[in-house]
């Protein structure tokens, strides 16, 4: 037993790696209100103060700063500090704040050119490394892609690869460097190692025996990383301040090595909370020097940034990181994972105001205590910056401690990862059906040569028929392609550090998804319920179409054309399962766009359900724009039809509502915000945005981005800055899912 | 003053009577549905909006749902299909089912089948009037309804005609018979600036309400421009262009009127 450990009750998790039993064993849960919360500390206000002036400079110049010679590692830069005196969690990943590094693994065109666009340029030196010397992942993909893949990829019908930079979606279980230590973590490691000897070398079991070894290696440089700023952290941490400290250089060593889509942090509160309750029980902290640490470390989070390029920047408005904590949640034992702790963390949208980063999500239950469920309402409706997934439909599948990697995917802590895998567009998908396999902007053949769907008006037998034979060929070059990809990045931008944070036999999951799902469903349903005429052009694409008659659309909770969006999904699924995939990955779907809706749409052509060329489709699993007719309730009944046993990578829905059409009064409304969480709850729904906003303070802020430093609003399953969204996607948020009252 | 279009008198459109021993098939003109609303009663609620309205309110935000012949027919089966499927919902949010409108009251009927249609599967229900319906009536509705949400607009009889192109006596009427029969009521009031917010008529109809006894909150809700779209769509002159919303401190003190009469307003 180490000391560090003492007041702490045993069990397995003394042994054997295993947050999850010393969680149970320890935490308190809190079923209170918020009254016991402190603002935040002059320490805190002061340096935020110059935080907020670095933010205000970069955002005029694009970036801050670029290292533009070393390439980020665990040990690569010197420590860094904002303001040395003040601060209570160190750690930066430059020697400087907001000081971009290059992290050229995943590809050094990236690299290239994202200095470039903001005026730098990268190291000759460096630069020959990463050309004639060092073998990088992008350059890895394009030496297996076929055309066939290249093909598909340049007209849209794949897109989101991450095929140029890092993947992401992994999420080390940063939990286990404060609550082990690092010695006692490489000695697990390289115990797993030294027992991995089989009668036959195969290439798995070489590959692992160097897996296992390059996490050691991580590690150390941890250990360094830490020591660097004077801390050991080879023990387990001893007070809260060190757990919090411990636990934010196991990540920082994560975001120095890969610059991955999306960094979550994982679900670390109310393991944190343990070491609160241990401190403020023995009077070693105060209420307000809980806070402080939590602020602190929160002002890290959201400090956290990759150098992309701008166009990486359009796609997903702005610069999202996505450092997602899971908060909340019930444990299989039937009590709250609500500690004070998930209210602190909570609390530093007030302390510090509202932001994007850290991606809060709350798991939400029915069984929550009512406190806290009042209280993240208020939350949403004061500050519009977290997001509910639910807990009751996940915790059957993912246990108890399971956090979110990036939006809406669930994975077992330290136990699950995925290899990420962006979307198949499915509105194109479709065109393709009717036109042959020809894709209708650029008149290519991407697709299988079919015939092309002939006569006047278009026959739902053989759309679907056609549609089948396309999606089939498409599930099966989407996960060729995504294993092209994975085969490479762990070859040539493995990560070491996160993966040093998991146990050795994991499940891998292959992270799969779709866009125009709503597009698909309402134009199936046209097809159907009304008579659709295509319109062709001199090479005989259908360009347009002209709709004669009505037709049920998905999101006004009208079977006809729900059913169809289902039975999209559980299709889709079940071709994917039908494939070989890279390492046994477990396929999963998700149904989810981010804000790429705007850049998927702009890449397809006029669609059999009235929707025109270039328009931006619905985010996620949302029914298109202002066709959900029936309210609110309606809309979520649709979403929530969508079957998550076919989507577990998650199904991202996204909900705004003006103030007063949630409820007469402050109380009235955080009543009805929460019953309405509780309502998509049981009916089964995985996740939802909310956001409470006026129209017109959006429109305002469209005008006036100054007077809004720190607006934020939430887009599918993630929070933006609503200054780093282009126009295109501001007006396209102000148009979409805006709830009133009749 | 100019004369409201479509002015109607007090003899206004009423529903053929129906048949009573074929209650299924019994049809209402509906103007819509809303399956979110979080304004018209206690916790979330599935709104009935009847088509249909005796009443030329300049601030209607509604006005299409005016005339009745122009609103859907549909049977209370049809409607409670909808209904039913909310069900989490309600029971997560103690809401229930609102029929309002137009005005509900001018199909008695109907809603009275409605409404026990939804107690009989445990749904809370609740009719939100404008109060202006024959006594006798409408109780066939109002009997049923857990909760009644009702308009006061102005006292003044005069005003009230300028506002509503009719006379508030059976507005006054009904809300005593409510009163009468003990049935809970929470009122609503529109906050107009220039129309109605004349401190001392707002007095009356605060000591009013204080006097029935059955009013459990009082809504005073701030006047909106959300319908004037629809007016120039059915290019009827929308005469409160010029109006501007009352500002939160006017509402607030009106707040204050009912408050001192003890009433639970917000």
């Amino acid at each position: 037993m180490f000391e560090a450990w003492c007041g702490f009750e045993a069990g397995p998790w003394t042994d054997a790696i295993d947050v999850r039993d010393f969680i149970r064993r320890n935490y308190t849960p809190y079923l209170g209100d918020a009254r016991f919360l402190e603002g935040p500390t002059g320490a805190t206000q002061e340096l935020w103060r110059q935080v907020r002036e670095l933010m205000r400079v970069e955002r005029e110049k694009g970036v801050l700063d670029v290292d533009t010679v070393v390439p980020s590692g665990i040990t690569s830069h010197a420590p860094g500090y904002i303001d040395r005196d003040l601060e209570r969690i160190v750690g930066l990943q430059t020697e400087k704040p907001l000081k971009r590094a290059i992290l050229p693994f995943g590809g050094i065109r990236t690299v290239k050119d994202s200095l470039e666009a903001y005026g730098y340029t990268l190291d000759p030196r460096t630069e020959e490394v990463f050309t004639l010397w060092r073998k990088t992942h992008n350059d890895g993909v394009f030496d297996a892609y076929t055309p066939e893949m290249r093909a598909a990829r340049s007209a849209g019908i794949i897109t989101g690869l991450p095929d140029a930079y890092g993947r992401g979606r992994i999420i080390g279980d940063y939990r286990r460097v404060p609550l082990y230590g690092v010695d006692f973590l490489i000695a697990r490691k390289e115990c797993e190692r030294d027992t991995l000897d089989t009668p036959e070398m195969t290439d798995e079991i070489i590959r692992l025996r160097e897996e296992l070894s390059e996490q050691v290696h991580s590690l150390n440089e941890l250990k360094r990383m830490a020591a660097g700023y004077g801390f050991d952290i080879s023990k387990p941490a001893a007070t809260a301040q060190e757990a919090v400290q411990w636990l934010y250089f196991g990540y920082l060593a994560a975001i120095k090595e890969q610059n991955g889509a999306a960094m979550s942090l994982g679900r670390v509160t109310t393991f944190l909370d343990i070491y609160f309750e241990r401190d403020l029980a023995e009077g070693r902290l105060t209420e307000s020097e809980a806070q402080e640490i939590i602020d602190q470390f929160v002002m890290k989070l959201r400090m956290v940034r990759f150098l992309r390029p701008p166009a990486y920047n359009e796609l997903f408005s702005g610069d999202p990181t996505w450092v997602t904590e899971a908060l909340a949640g019930m444990g299989l034992d039937g009590r709250p994972l609500v500690t004070r702790t998930t209210f602190r963390m909570l609390h530093t949208l007030y302390n510090l105001g509202p932001a994007p980063e850290p991606n809060l999500t709350v798991l939400w239950s029915q069984d929550l205590p009512d406190s806290f469920k009042r209280y993240c309402a208020r939350v949403s409706i004061e500050k519009s910056a977290i997001q509910y997934e639910n807990d009751d439909l996940m915790r059957l599948t993912f246990g108890d401690d399971y956090g979110i990697a990036c939006c809406v995917s669930a994975m077992k802590i330290g136990k699950q990862m995925q290899f990420f895998g962006a979307r198949a567009n499915l509105a194109k998908a479709l065109l393709y059906a009717i036109n042959g396999g020809r894709d209708e902007v650029t008149g290519k053949q991407v697709g299988p040569k079919l015939p092309p769907i002939e006569g006047e008006y278009l026959e739902e037998a053989t759309v679907r028929e056609r549609f089948e034979e396309i999606t089939d060929w498409l599930a099966n070059l989407y996960v060729k392609t995504l294993n092209v990809i994975h085969y490479m990045h762990d070859r040539y931008c493995y990560e070491r550090m996160e993966m040093a944070l998991h146990d050795r036999d994991i499940t891998r999951f292959f992270a799969t998804g779709i866009a125009g799902l709503s597009v698909v469903a309402d134009a199936l349903s046209a097809i159907r319920y009304a008579r659709v005429r295509p319109i062709r052009n001199e090479a005989g694409l259908a360009v347009e179409f002209d709709i004669e008659g009505d037709f049920p659309r998905y999101g006004n909770d009208d079977d006809r054309a729900d059913a169809l969006a289902v039975e999209l999904v559980e299709n889709f699924m079940e071709k994917l399962r039908r494939q070989k995939t890279y390492r046994n990955a477990v396929p999963t779907l998700s149904v989810l766009t981010i804000t790429s809706n705007v850049v998927y749409g702009k890449m397809t052509g006029s669609t059999p359900d009235g929707r025109k060329r270039g328009e931006a489709f619905a985010p996620g699993a949302n029914p298109m724009h202002g066709r959900d007719t029936r309210g609110a309730v309606a809309s979520m009944r649709s979403v929530a039809k969508l079957p998550y046993e076919d989507a577990q990578d998650g199904i991202s829905y996204t909900f705004s509502i003006v103030p007063p059409a949630l409820g007469r009064t402050a109380c009235d409304r955080e009543r009805n915000l929460t019953a309405l969480l509780d309502g998509y709850t049981r009916c089964g729904g995985h996740h939802i945005n909310v956001n409470v906003f006026d129209r017109a303070t959006l429109l305002h802020a469209m005008d006036h981005p100054e007077e809004y430093p720190q607006l934020t609003v939430r887009v599918s399953g993630y929070a933006v800055n609503w200054n780093k969204l282009t126009r295109e996607q501001q007006r396209e948020v102000i148009r979409r899912t805006f709830h009133e009252a009749i | 003053m100019t004369p409201l279009p479509f002015a109607d008198t007090e003899k206004t459109i009423a529903v053929p009577p129906q048949s009573a021993d074929r209650p299924i098939e019994r049809r209402g003109r509906i103007y819509g549905t809303e399956s979110f609303g979080a304004t018209d009663g206690p916790g979330i609620r599935f709104v009935v909006f009847m088509q249909g309205c005796p009443l030329r309110c300049r601030y209607c935000h509604n006005p299409d749902a005016r005339i009745l012949l122009r609103g859907d027919l549909r049977t209370v089966e049809d409607l409670m299909g909808e209904i039913r499927k909310e069900r989490e919902f309600y029971e997560a949010s103690d809401g229930g089912v609102t029929i309002s409108g137009g005005e509900p009251l001018i199909q008695p009927e109907f809603v009275a089948e409605l409404l026990r249609a939804c107690r009989a599967e445990g749904i809370h229900t609740a009719v939100d009037t404008s109060g202006y319906a024959d006594e006798e009536r409408a109780s066939i509705a109002l009997k049923e309804a857990d909760l009644v949400l009702l308009d006061l607009k102005t006292w003044d009889r005069k005003a009230h005609f300028r506002l509503t192109g009719v006379y508030p006596d059976r507005v006054h009427n009904l809300a005593r018979y409510l009163a009468a029969i003990g049935k809970p009521v929470w009122l609503r009031f529109v906050l107009v600036p220039g129309l109605t917010d004349d401190p001392e008529d707002i007095e009356t109809i605060a000591r009013f309400a204080a006097g029935l006894g059955n009013v459990e909150r009082v809504d005073v809700l701030p006047f909106h421009k959300m319908g004037e779209p629809k007016w120039e769509r059915l290019g009827i002159p929308y005469t409160l262009k010029e109006t501007p919303p009352p500002t939160p401190e006017q509402v607030a003190s009106v707040v204050g009127i009912f408050r001192a009469h003890g009433l639970n307003a917000c």
